[in-house]
C-alpha cells in the first residue's frame, strides 16, 4: 500500500477516525493493528521477520533490563561488604552478560537483515571472483524477498536495545507496546528512524482531538503529497530516460539528469517523510525532524547534519562511537601516535571510523558496490575537505568573503552540484558505466543539447518544465521562509481566508498537477526500497 | 470550534467540492470531433421516448452498420442502438440491463463479435463504455467486470483522478461543451457519408484455440436468462464487416448456442447479396464498418425478418412518435447533407476530424 495510493487514503481516513471516536486508552491498540494491518498489505509472509526481530529485542531488554536490576539490587545489598576489587569483578561479569544477551540480539537481527539484503549481493562477488579464477562453476542466486522497512526497523530496533544496553532507559515492558514502536506503521517504510525515549513519549499516551494539531497535520501531508506527486514523480520521467538509456544521454544530458535527481530525490524523501511526520501530527505523535533544509548546506559534512539527519545520527552514536572507543581502536590509535607523529596518529583512527560508517552507510541505502562507493565517495570528499581546512582558513584570512552572499551562494551550489555528482552512483546500474557517465560530462558535454529542444524528448513536455520550475520556486520560497521559523506556525496565525487559500491551492494543485493515475507509472517512494 | 470557524470550514469544502466538480467537467474528454464514439452511451439519456421496439447492444459492429432511421422509415419500427467502441460482452449485458430499468423493447440484438473477447482489452475503449454511463448498480458491475490491472474504480466514481491530466491539453471544445453537447447520432447510429471501397478482404490467421472464453459464454447466458425473465426475445447477429475476421469455427459455436436456447442467430456475412450490400460503394473505411448507405440496406434486410419474426407493430401512424421521428429524420438528412457537402468541399467530412477548425 503506497503513501500515494487511494486504499492508503481510504486507509488513513478511516484510522484518523477511530483514533478520536475510541476510547483513549485503546488509541495506542488501534495503532498497533493499523500498523499490522498496513504491514499486512505488503505480503502476510514478512510477518515473521518483524515478529521476530520484535519478540527477540523486546525479550532481550527485558532480560537486560533484569540485568541491571539484579546488579543494582546485589551492589545496593553487598554495599560495604564487597571489596573494591570484588565489586569490578560483579560489574565486569555482569556487563559481559549484558553483552553477551546485546550480542546474540544485534547478531540475530543483524543477521536477518545481512541474510534478506544481502545474500544475493554476495553470492553475485563470489560468482564474480569464481569466474575471474577461471572457474567454471556459478553459484545460483537465492529467492529472498525483502521485507519491507527492514532496514528501518532493524535499526530502530537495534537502537533501543542498545540504548537499554547502555542503560540510557528502561526497557519496555508491554510488548504490545513495543510491538508498536517497531511497526508504527507511518515511519516504517522510510523512517525517521526513531529513538524509542523520543517516540514512545507521545505514542503511547492518550490523545485529545487537537485542532492546530490536526490542521498543521493535515497541511505537512498535503505538502508532501505536493511534493512526492507534482514534483518527484513528475521529474521521474526524464531521470529515467536518461539513466535508463546511456549510450543516447551522455554529456549534457548527464549533468542535466544528475540536477533532476538530486530534484527528484529531494521531493521524494522530504515528501515522503511530511507525510509521516504530518500523519503522526493528526494522531498527536511527535516525530523528530529528518531534513533541516538540506541544499542550503555550504559543505558535505554540513549537508550530512541536515539530510536523513536520523540516520546520520544513527550511524554516529551506534556505530562511529563505539569504533572510536573500541579498545583496539583505542590501542591502534595509540600506536599510530607513536609511529607516526600526533599528527597524522590522531587523525588515522577517526579515518578508519569514517570509512567503516561511509561503507556501513553505503551498502545500508541497497546491495551493491555502486551505494559503497556512494558511501565511500561521500568519505573521500569529507576527509579531504577535513584535510583542507587548512588552506579554508588561509583562504579566509586573506579575503573576507566568507559571510558574503555571493560566496556562500557559490559553497550552498558547490554543494549542490558535488552531491549530486555522487550520487550518480545511485543512478546507474555500475560503478564503470558510473565513471564512464561522469567522464562524458567533461569530454562529450554539448551546450546546444540544452537549447536544441532535446530536453523535451525526454517524456517530459514544455507544460511539464513549466510545472517542475513553478514547483522548484515554491520549493526554495518555503525553505527560505523556514529559515525563520514554522511556515505552518506562521500560516496559522493568519486570516482564515489566506490560509484556506493556501490549502485550496494545494488541494487543487495536487489533485490536478499531480503525476498518479493511469498514465503515469505508479512510483513507491525511492527510500522504500532501502 | 467556533460557529464562525465551523461556517468557514463548511463553506471551503463548498467551494472546494464545486471547483473540483467543474474541474471534472473541463477535464473529461468531450468527444464531439475525431473520436465522438465517446459520446454514444450518453445520448441515450436525453432520448425523449424512452420505449423502444428493439435495443441493439454491441460495439461498432453495431452503431455503424445499422440505420434506426431506416428502421422506422420502411417499417414503422423504433429502435435504439446501445453501442459503443469495442463493447465488451459484460459491457453489453450490464447496458442492457441498465436499459431494460428504462423501457422494455420487444426484442434486444447483440452483435456476437464480442464473444472473441473473454477479458478487459484497454482502458481507453473501458472509459468509452462506462463514462457514459449514468451511476447505477449496471455501471458498477460493468466497471468491476471492466477494469485493466492498473485501473481503480475510484478513478471511474471521481473521473476528475483518471482525466487530471489532460490540463495541459484543453482545446475551445473542453470549455465549449462544459455544460452541454448537442446530439451527434442517431438513436445510436454514427453516420458516415464517405466511401472508401474495399481493396482486399483479409484472411484470417490462424488461432491456437477457436472455443470461445467461459467468460464470455457466461455473460451471453446470463443476456439470455435476462431477457427471458423480461419477456424480451434475444436476437444474436454477426454484422456483415468484413473484418476482424470472423471464422467458421465460431460462426459454428454460435449456430450450435442459438439452437441449444431457442435464439435467432443471422450471420449477415451469409447474405451480403440478399442485402444488396456492394463494398465497393457501402463500406467508408474498406469494409470494417458499413457507411451511410449499407448501414440503410442492412437496416431495410433486417427489419423485414424482425417484422416477419417478432410481428412487430408498424406505428408510423402513432402521431405522438411520428412527431418525433419527423424531426430525427430531419436531423439525420441534414447531418447527411451536411457531411456530403463537406466530402464535396474538402475531401473529406471535416466536421468528423479532430480539429475541425483548424
Amino acid at each position: 500500500m503506497f503513501f500515494t495510493s487511494y486504499s492508503f487514503i481510504i486507509f488513513l481516513s478511516i484510522i484518523f477516525l477511530l483514533y478520536y471516536l475510541i476510547p483513549k486508552r485503546l488509541q495506542w491498540p488501534l495503532l498497533l493493528i493499523a500498523s499490522y494491518i498496513f504491514y499486512g498489505f505488503a505480503g502476510i509472509k514478512y510477518f515473521t521477520y518483524i515478529v521476530l526481530t520484535t519478540i527477540s529485542t523486546y525479550i532481550v531488554g527485558l532480560k537486560i533490563g533484569n540485568l541491571y536490576k539484579e546488579e543494582s539490587k546485589y551492589l545496593k545489598e553487598n554495599k560495604g561488604i564487597l571489596s573494591r576489587v570484588e565489586l569490578k569483578e560483579y560489574r565486569t561479569t555482569s556487563k559481559s552478560i549484558r553483552w553477551k544477551w546485546l550480542l546474540f540480539c544485534m547478531l540475530l537481527n543483524f543477521g536477518i537483515l545481512g541474510v534478506t539484503k544481502y545474500t544475493n549481493f554476495t553470492i553475485s562477488n563470489i560468482n564474480f571472483i569464481l569466474a575471474k579464477l577461471g572457474s567454471g562453476r556459478q553459484l545460483g542466486f537465492l529467492d529472498i524477498a525483502l521485507p519491507m522497512g527492514i532496514s528501518f526497523y532493524t535499526f530502530k530496533s537495534m537502537g533501543y536495545i542498545i540504548d537499554v544496553y547502555r542503560g540510557k532507559y528502561e526497557p519496555e515492558r508491554n510488548i504490545f507496546k513495543f510491538a508498536l514502536f517497531v511497526s508504527f506503521f507511518p515511519q516504517i517504510i522510510q523512517g525517521p528512524i526513531s529513538r524509542f525515549d523520543d517516540l514512545s513519549e507521545t505514542l503511547f499516551k492518550e490523545h485529545n482531538f487537537d485542532i492546530k494539531n490536526f490542521n498543521d497535520g493535515m497541511i505537512r501531508i498535503l505538502w508532501g503529497f505536493f511534493k512526492k506527486l507534482v514534483i518527484a514523480d513528475r521529474i521521474l520521467v526524464g531521470v529515467n530516460t536518461i539513466i535508463r538509456n546511456p549510450d543516447t544521454y551522455q554529456g549534457a544530458f548527464v549533468f542535466i539528469g544528475m540536477l533532476f535527481y538530486a530534484y527528484q530525490l529531494y521531493a521524494d524523501f522530504t515528501g515522503g517523510i511530511d507525510i509521516t511526520i504530518g500523519i503522526s501530527q493528526v494522531l498527536g505523535i511527535k516525530i523528530k525532524e529528518n531534513f533541516d533544509r538540506p541544499y542550503f548546506s555550504k559543505n558535505i559534512a554540513e549537508y550530512w547534519r541536515r539530510w536523513h539527519i536520523t540516520m546520520g545520527t544513527w550511524f554516529k552514536d551506534y556505530l562511529f562511537y563505539p569504533i572510536s572507543v573500541y579498545k583496539p581502536m583505542l590501542n591502534f590509535s595509540k600506536y599510530a601516535r607513536r609511529t607516526f607523529g600526533d599528527s597524522i596518529g590522531k587523525r588515522l583512527p577517526v579515518y578508519i571510523s569514517s570509512i567503516i560508517v561511509w561503507f556501513t552507510t553505503g551498502i545500508w541505502h541497497g546491495a551493491s558496490w555502486n551505494f559503497i562507493m556512494w558511501g565511500l565517495t561521500n568519505c573521500f570528499v569529507i576527509l579531504v575537505s577535513q584535510e583542507l581546512t587548512p588552506f579554508y582558513n588561509w583562504f579566509h584570512s586573506k579575503f573576507n568573503v566568507k559571510d558574503k552572499f555571493l560566496f556562500r551562494s557559490f559553497q550552498v551550489v558547490r554543494t549542490i552540484l558535488l552531491m549530486s555528482a555522487i550520487r550518480l552512483f545511485d543512478c546507474y546500474r555500475d560503478v564503470p558505466m558510473t565513471f564512464r557517465m561522469f567522464g562524458s560530462m567533461f569530454t562529450n558535454f554539448n551546450v546546444s543539447d540544452l537549447f536544441n529542444g532535446s530536453l523535451l524528448n525526454l517524456g517530459l513536455s514544455f507544460a511539464d518544465y513549466i510545472v517542475l520550475l513553478i514547483g522548484l520556486v515554491i520549493l526554495t520560497t518555503v525553505s527560505l521562509i523556514q529559515r525563520k521559523g514554522s511556515v505552518r506556525d506562521r500560516l496559522y496565525k493568519k486570516p482564515a481566508i489566506l490560509r484556506y487559500s493556501v490549502y485550496y491551492v494545494l488541494i487543487v494543485s495536487i489533485i490536478v498537477f499531480g503525476a498518479y493515475g493511469v498514465g503515469y507509472d505508479s512510483s513507491q517512494f525511492i527510500y522504500n526500497q532501502f | 470550534m467556533t460557529k464562525k470557524r465551523i461556517i468557514t470550514f463548511v463553506s471551503f469544502i463548498c467551494v472546494l467540492l464545486a471547483s473540483l466538480f467543474l474541474l471534472q467537467k473541463l477535464f473529461m474528454p468531450k468527444y464531439v470531433h475525431g473520436i465522438v464514439e465517446g459520446s454514444l452511451i450518453e445520448e441515450y439519456y436525453t432520448e425523449e421516448e424512452k420505449n423502444h421496439d428493439i435495443i441493439f447492444i454491441g460495439d461498432c459492429e453495431v452503431y455503424e452498420n445499422f440505420s434506426p432511421i431506416t428502421l422506422w422509415e420502411n417499417y414503422g419500427i423504433t429502435s435504439y442502438i446501445r453501442g459503443s467502441a469495442q463493447q465488451l460482452i459484460w459491457q453489453s449485458y450490464y447496458l442492457l440491463e441498465e436499459t431494460l430499468k428504462y423501457e422494455t423493447p420487444k426484442v434486444a440484438v447483440f452483435n456476437v463479435l464480442a464473444m472473441m473477447y473473454d477479458e478487459p482489452q484497454k482502458e481507453a475503449y473501458n472509459r468509452m463504455t462506462l463514462d457514459g454511463m449514468k451511476m447505477s448498480s449496471s455501471k458498477i458491475n460493468s466497471i468491476k467486470a471492466s477494469m485493466m490491472e492498473d485501473e481503480s474504480i475510484i478513478d471511474y466514481f471521481i473521473p476528475l483522478f483518471r482525466y487530471h491530466s489532460r490540463w495541459s491539453e484543453l482545446e475551445n471544445d473542453d470549455f465549449k461543451y462544459l455544460f452541454k453537447k448537442e446530439n451527434l447520432f442517431h438513436n445510436g447510429y454514427y453516420m458516415r457519408a464517405d466511401v472508401k471501397p474495399v481493396t482486399s478482404i483479409p484472411k484470417g490467421k490462424k488461432l491456437p484455440d477457436y472455443r470461445f472464453g467461459e467468460n464470455a459464454y457466461d455473460y451471453l447466458d446470463r443476456m439470455v436468462e435476462l431477457c427471458k425473465s423480461k419477456g424480451i426475445e434475444l436476437v444474436l447477429i454477426k454484422a456483415p464487416s468484413l473484418y476482424p475476421y470472423w471464422y467458421d469455427e465460431w460462426d459454428e459455436q454460435m449456430v450450435e448456442y442459438a439452437k441449444k436456447h431457442d435464439l435467432l442467430y443471422i450471420n449477415f456475412l451469409n447474405h451480403i447479396d440478399e442485402i444488396g450490400l456492394n463494398f465497393e460503394e457501402d463500406t467508408y473505411d474498406a469494409g470494417l464498418h458499413l457507411n451511410v448507405y449499407g448501414a440503410e440496406k442492412l437496416a431495410d434486410y433486417f427489419g423485414r425478418i424482425l417484422v416477419k419474426k417478432f410481428d412487430l407493430e408498424d406505428k408510423r401512424n402513432d402521431e405522438k412518435l411520428k412527431k418525433i421521428w419527423d424531426s430525427k429524420i430531419e436531423f439525420y438528412n441534414e447531418m447527411k447533407e451536411k457531411q456530403l457537402k463537406e466530402i464535396e468541399e474538402y475531401g473529406y467530412i471535416k466536421s468528423l476530424a479532430p480539429n475541425p477548425g483548424q
